[in-house]
């Protein structure tokens, strides 16, 4: 059994991500039922479904906030294992921006965009200043880089978090709902600069159930329901002819509004 | 004359009695008729007391040096006592010739406290680290003696208020990283830390620090091998860092729960490793909430300093005792606790001002 394991072990070539029967539980609860996913590079995937599908779990697991319990995830080709350091590997490489934005509320803007360069990626205060003012400049605030997290409005917090993840260079960006906690009014700023970053080919994975984004930008569209993943495809193919029942269910919902 | 009424009310300012004193008054105090009782309540308090304690302690209080028997059978207060004894109470029993070197030791000591509270001092940074140093070795020098043509004083004769201030600056410094260390293990995935810590912590909290520091100066020798001996005022230091750590853990654990698990999370993803994450996200934040509870904490600790008695130390409030040893000045001795008590009030005091300074300034910027 362990060597099937062993063997099976090895991510599929060309893709930087790869989520391999993956299963999870909450107790008695399956969260994660059987979860096979490929992300190639520059591929833009966006999530979507019904609230309580496991969405943001699966997301999670990719860079460990959550641990699976079965199956095998690859990132960057290294396995996610219980080896802390393999672990700490690919979340230097994995950037997430949060629904709640996450910054650190007693640094400053510029205090929360460096300490992980310096700290993580052991970059010069100096050098890290200077990539932090560039990404800054990239998401339309430069001025605000020496105030504190709570002085600003919630579409330039999350402005600043997607920033926040950019400074470390990561090669694959998670998000998770990075609208849903925004006044309409700013939604449409924080969307401007995730499609500029999926325009320079950044490969990202994206809960979100903003479904002009999804389809301006997504090369994938993935809907998951109770745990599983219930239909994926092109988001052409997947607005104008789902398959599933209960996507269409979903989709009928949700652009009805 | 016929708008007389309409000129005689002016519209742009506030009526008068919403304004000044009496509308102060109006508002504050007497704005219901619970407020007015307890307003008239704490009047007749404040009348049935402070008259008297003012004569007491002032107007019918004998000042300067005068012997015993002069404060006999008089109304007053006997400030004398004050005047014969205040070096007891102040040093204790280091000999008498030597008092102005705790004096130098203690005026030193205090410059490094405030000085390390003061905010413009705060660019020297590091610095603040090697002029402790230095302070602390001067202070030794000036205690101790034995160098520089000064006589060697053993610790066993330290008492009165530096005793009191040094026991409870290094408890309650010392007992700060440990309480940290604490309250993290508590909180650790590791079962056989987190089982330590919980233990460590509700043992020393279910015993009182009378009995923490009776067996350090009791049990301790005998764990110890025949010849080795710890000084007793290492003792009680180490008794007073080992409970207030118990009692801080619980407050930083508060803190610790306090902060948002987004914290945690953005941090995790950002790949800092666990100390990092602690040290840069968590622990400013937590410690920062915990500083009035953690403050309390260091006010008591400062009073509990006083129960080192127990062990033989003389500190303040034994050195005072001590001063009322005497027969002569026997019948004053509540002139003896209101001097020992203004000198604790003055420290407390300060803690707690400074606390509240501390939690604005460090609120400075940021709103949860
Ligand atoms: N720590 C936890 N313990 C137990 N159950 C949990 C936990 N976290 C999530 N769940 C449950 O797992 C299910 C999936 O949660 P998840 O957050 O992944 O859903 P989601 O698709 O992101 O939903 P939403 O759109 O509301 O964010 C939910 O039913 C939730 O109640
Ligand atoms: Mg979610």
């Amino acid at each position: 059994m362990a060597a099937a394991a062993q063997t099976q072990a090895s991510p599929t070539t060309g893709s930087v991500v790869e989520l391999r029967h993956v299963h999870k539980w909450y107790g008695e609860f399956h969260v994660l039922k059987d979860i096979n996913l490929q992300v190639r590079l520059g591929e833009r995937v966006v999530v979507c479904g019904p609230s309580g599908s496991g969405k943001s779990t699966m997301i999670r697991c990719i860079n460990r906030l959550e641990e699976h319990q079965r199956g095998h995830i690859f990132v960057e080709g290294k396995e996610l294992t219980n080896d802390l350091r393999q672990v700490d590997a690919i979340r230097k490489e994995v950037g997430m921006v949060f629904q709640h934005f996450n910054l650190f509320p007693h640094m400053t803007v510029l205090e929360n965009l460096i300490l992980g360069p310096t700290w993580v990626r052991k970059i010069p205060r100096k050098e890290a200043i200077d990539t932090a003012m560039m990404y800054l400049e990239r998401v339309k605030i430069p001025e605000q880089a020496n105030k504190h997290p709570g002085q600003l409005s919630g579409g330039q917090q999350q402005r600043v978090a997607i920033a926040r993840s950019l400074c470390m260079k990561p090669k694959i960006m998670l998000f998770d709902e990075p609208t849903s906690a925004l006044d309409p009014e700013m939604i449409k700023e924080v969307l401007d600069v995730m499609v500029e970053l999926a325009e320079e080919g950044m490969t990202m994975i994206c809960v979100t159930h903003e479904m002009g984004f999804a389809r301006t930008v997504g090369d994938t569209m993935v809907f998951m329901d109770q745990g599983e993943i219930v239909e994926m495809a092109p988001p052409a193919e997947f607005f104008a002819n789902p398959k599933n029942e209960r996507t269409q269910l979903f989709l009928s919902q949700i652009l009805s509004h | 004359m016929t708008d007389r009424t309409a000129a005689h009310e002016d519209w742009t300012r506030p009526p008068a009695a919403t304004t000044g004193v009496i509308g102060w008054m109006r508002k504050n105090l007497f704005s219901s008729w619970l407020n007015s009782l307890m307003t008239l309540l704490a009047i007749y308090v404040l009348i049935s007391t402070i008259p008297g304690l003012f004569q007491w302690a002032f107007i019918d209080a004998i000042w300067g040096d005068n012997p015993p028997e002069v404060c006999k059978n008089m109304p007053g207060a006997c400030w004398s006592f004050i005047n014969e004894k205040y070096r007891l109470i102040l040093f204790g029993v280091y000999p008498y010739e030597e008092q102005w070197r705790p004096l130098v030791a203690m005026i030193i000591f205090l410059t490094l406290i405030f000085g390390s509270c003061i905010k413009p001092l705060w660019v020297l940074g590091k610095w603040i680290m090697a002029i402790w140093a230095v302070g602390l070795v001067m202070v030794g020098i000036l205690m101790w003696g034995g160098v520089l043509g000064m006589e060697y004083v053993d610790q066993s004769q330290w008492g009165g208020l530096p005793l009191t201030l040094f026991l409870a600056t290094f408890g309650a410094v010392l007992s700060f990283p440990l309480a940290i260390l604490l309250a993290l293990g508590r909180r650790s995935d590791m079962p056989a830390i987190k089982t330590i810590c919980v233990v460590y912590i509700e043992l020393i909290r279910g015993v009182p620090l009378i009995s923490i520091l009776f067996m350090a100066s009791v049990m301790f020798p005998l764990f110890l091998p025949t010849g080795v001996s710890i000084d007793k005022l290492l003792r009680a230091v180490v008794g007073l860092i080992l409970f207030s750590a118990a009692y801080g853990a619980e407050i930083v654990r508060g803190g610790l729960q306090a902060i948002p698990r987004g914290q945690y999370e953005a941090a995790d993803a950002m790949g800092l490793t666990y100390w990092q994450k602690m040290g840069k996200v968590i622990l400013p934040q937590a410690l920062r909430i915990t500083i009035p509870p953690m403050v309390n904490g260091f006010i008591g600790g400062f009073k509990d300093t006083s129960l080192v008695l127990i062990i033989g130390l003389f500190d303040l409030l034994y050195a005072t005792r001590l001063a009322f040893q005497d027969i002569s000045w026997r019948p004053y001795y509540i002139e003896g606790y209101v001097f020992c008590a203004l000198i604790y009030f003055c420290f407390c005091f300060f803690m707690s001002r400074y606390s509240q300074w501390l939690e604005r300034y460090l609120a400075k910027g940021q709103n949860y």
